[in-house]
């Protein structure tokens, strides 16, 4: 049985209604969960770029990114392993007021990528952004301080290899 | 400064109409060369049918009797000619009648422009009348597919849905346009779409990969094509069949190639796949290299992919880089139109001829004659067999027709014994395996080759589930010849259940109507034979008629179709009986 790993999936595509659609169904019709998504604007005009997470087969990605590629409105799809990627994840934690002071989350916000950046009378919120595990981690250290809300950004990723996205544009125009 | 001027006169040059969007859509269709569609109408449609009345000295519309007749149709339309085929439907259940021809044409890449009908734009979202999410719901099983919500985009996207439709990997399109979209004025004006800059619609051939393809072909001593529909999509039967003759390589079709080369070719060693011949099913697990051109094997024709061709080099021909690799690793992949792959190929591979190979075909065939052609063909049993009738067709016609064929026995005893002369004959939902395509499959490919004699060949279980297509043919007089062959089960699922459910006969036992009054009722001459002695004579009487006729042939209720590659087996264990 092969292996199966993350992979961040990167498509860029035409900023058009429909296309999550579409996309989302490849993986639907293949039975793959996405771990995470996120979708924004990419480095050029009028493209936008979706990252998902994935946890699949090598050979099952390869066809995947494939059939991503073939959909009419998608500029380029790439498949990455986490070698091949620098990436972020965002958090916010919501935490009531009485535990501002708590020395423990003090010390937690001075030794992480983590600050407050909002701080009310009942509550306060911390950002933290950093890989998976330390999000992971943090949400473990906080969760004794009742949080009232905690919420995590999907994957963005930045690949090592290059993407020629002006090229294939390009090519094809 | 200069290009700039030039622009500006040459914007000003292109002539604007103000009309109507709906006017609009017949002006596209017109635009595009299109003058034929099939649909049905209903409120959310209604201004375009509207147009549709004005313009008919120009446009032709032929009313089905349910949506799914109407781009079954198409569909019929679209794979004789080659051209587009378009269908028309209103919202709601219009468009989600359609879903089962769109997905047909989605998996055998049959180019459609479906155009529905949606409710007015401030409706959208909110449950309104026949409302339904056509665009999400028809996602997954389209090319592409857009929603005009203002007049002013119709031309624009029509122009790339028609683009789209019929270039590259062909696919059907759906363009869902809001009734205030419709009824919307614009200026309009029509330019043709050469590109759309997301979407390439033919991959640069790489003539590196043509050498190495040609080098593997050179060397083999056993080389076996195996050719699809790529072939008649791409136009490129002329070219396939130079390639053939040139190298002398022994060739087999899956179940849409065939009709690209005609059936009694030298060269020509039969289809593969689940219930195809013996010889190039079995010999795929002897041959050195493996040459698929225009196929995507499908696991209808590899059977278990562990022991598919195991010892071959795979070459691979092929349109769209997302089948290279996706069931079969290859060893070289020939990415491009099949047609200019082809050609380019010609000037690197050697005239040869595989004698000895060829004789293994034959020593097989001969096998699968014995055991199971002389039976299907000159039967001992008296009741008719499903072959014969083939056979009786296949003498009347001299292989010129074009067989509609549905889905089941019937179907795979057409692929096996209809003769084919002539590319695009063979009419039939391979993909998907559409019950009921069939018979209004077949009135679009009389409408698109009115010169030819087209017979759909149509089991009695399928035939029921679009039977409502008869009043099509009694309002349009389509010239079409329906011959249903009846063993009174829903046959392929039978022959499965006595195989490998110890004979548990569920739910495949029909109870049929008078199949020949139905038709009278439609005003369709019409037929019933079940002795053998009146066959021949019944096919005649039927292929002589000018008109719609009507031919019912009573059918040994159990018999089997073999060769049959039982699910999950290899193709060399191929089932003889």
């Amino acid at each position: 049985m092969e292996e199966k790993k993350v992979y961040t999936v990167s498509v860029y595509t035409e900023n058009n209604i429909g296309i999550l659609n579409r996309l989302s169904a490849i993986f639907l019709k293949r039975h793959i969960n996405i771990e995470s998504m996120t979708v924004s604007e990419s480095e050029i005009d009028h493209v936008h770029r979706f990252t998902f997470v994935v946890i699949v087969t090598e050979t099952l990605i390869r066809k995947v990114v494939l059939q991503l590629e073939k959909q009419i409105e998608v500029i380029g799809a790439f498949f990455h392993t986490e070698e091949e990627i620098i990436y972020h994840e965002t958090a916010l934690f919501k935490i009531s007021s009485e535990h501002l002071y708590d020395e423990n989350i003090q010390n937690k916000l001075k030794f992480r990528r983590a600050h407050i950046i909002a701080i009310t009378e009942r509550y306060f919120v911390i950002e933290a952004s950093g890989l998976k595990e330390d999000i992971d981690n943090m949400y473990q250290k906080l969760k004794p301080y009742k949080l009232l809300q905690f919420v995590r950004s999907g994957r963005i990723a930045i690949s090592r290899p290059r993407m020629a996205i002006s090229e294939v544009l390009k090519e094809k125009s | 400064m200069e290009t700039l001027k030039k622009e500006v006169q040459e914007k000003t040059a292109v002539k604007t109409v103000k009309m109507s969007g709906a006017e609009a859509v017949i002006k596209c269709l017109l635009e595009e060369g299109s003058t034929l569609a099939y649909g049905y109408p209903g409120g959310a449609i209604m201004p375009v049918y509207d147009e549709l009345y004005k313009y008919k000295s120009q446009f032709h519309h032929v009313l089905s009797r349910h949506e799914q007749g109407a781009i079954h149709s198409a569909q019929g339309f679209a794979r004789v000619t080659g051209n587009v085929g378009v269908v028309f439907a209103t919202s709601g259940p219009g468009a989600t009648n359609l879903v089962t021809g769109i997905a047909d044409a989605q998996i055998d890449s049959t180019p459609l422009i479906c155009i529905t009908g949606q409710v007015g734009s401030h409706l959208l979202g909110s449950d309104a009348f026949q409302e339904t999410d056509i665009i999400g719901i028809s996602t997954p099983v389209t090319k592409w597919n857009y929603q005009i919500t203002k007049a002013s985009e119709i031309p624009e996207v029509f122009a790339k849905a028609f683009y789209i439709a019929k270039s590259g990997r062909p696919g059907p399109v759906l363009i869902d346009i809001t009734k205030d979209a419709q009824f919307g004025q614009l200026d309009f004006s029509y330019k043709k779409c050469q590109s759309v800059r997301s979407y390439k619609a033919v991959p640069k051939l790489n003539i590196e990969k043509v050498k190495d393809a040609a080098a593997l072909i050179n060397q083999a001593k056993k080389p076996l094509i195996v050719w699809g529909q790529g072939v008649i999509l791409g136009g490129a039967e002329n070219e396939f069949k130079n390639f053939i003759e040139k190298t002398g390589i022994p060739s087999a079709c899956t179940g849409l190639g065939l009709s690209a080369l005609e059936t009694d070719h030298p060269l020509h060693v039969g289809m593969v796949g689940m219930h195809g011949n013996y010889a190039p099913n079995v010999l795929t697990n002897q041959c050195d290299v493996l040459i698929a051109i225009g196929m995507r094997f499908d696991d209808r024709v590899t059977g278990n992919l562990n022991t598919y061709a195991k010892q071959a080099k795979i070459i691979h021909f092929e349109i769209d880089p997302s089948e290279v690799d996706k069931n079969v690793k290859t060893n070289v992949a020939v990415l491009g139109t099949v047609k200019e792959s082809l050609v380019e190929i010609m000037q690197f591979v050697n005239e040869g001829n595989h004698q000895e190979w060829m004789k293994e075909f034959h020593k097989l065939y001969e096998i699968e004659k014995e055991t199971v052609i002389n039976d299907q063909l000159n039967p001992t049993k008296e009741g008719l067999t499903m072959s014969e009738v083939l056979a009786g067709i296949n003498k009347e016609t001299k292989g010129e027709a074009v067989i509609v064929s549905d889905v089941g026995q019937h179907q795979m005893i057409a692929w096996r014994y209809a003769k084919f002369t002539k590319t695009r004959s063979n009419v039939t939902s391979g993909g998907l395996g559409t019950m009921g395509f069939a018979l209004p499959a077949a009135i679009g490919a009389k409408m698109g080759a009115p010169d030819r004699e087209v017979i759909a060949i149509i089991g009695d279980g399928g035939y029921q589930m679009t039977i409502q297509e008869l009043g099509t043919i009694l309002q349009t007089k389509a010239a079409v010849k329906i011959v249903v062959l009846n063993n009174s089960f829903l046959g392929m699922v039978r022959q499965w259940q006595e195989l490998f459910f110890d004979r548990r006969y569920a739910s495949t036992v029909m109870t049929n109507p008078d199949f020949v009054k139905i038709a009278e009722g439609y005003s369709i001459e019409a037929n019933r034979v079940s002795k053998r002695e009146d066959l021949a004579a019944a096919i005649k009487k039927m292929t002589d008629s000018k008109e719609a006729y009507f031919l019912e042939v009573v059918i040994e209720p159990e018999s089997n179709v073999f060769p049959m590659i039982p699910t999950g087996a290899s193709v060399s264990d191929i089932r003889l009986s």
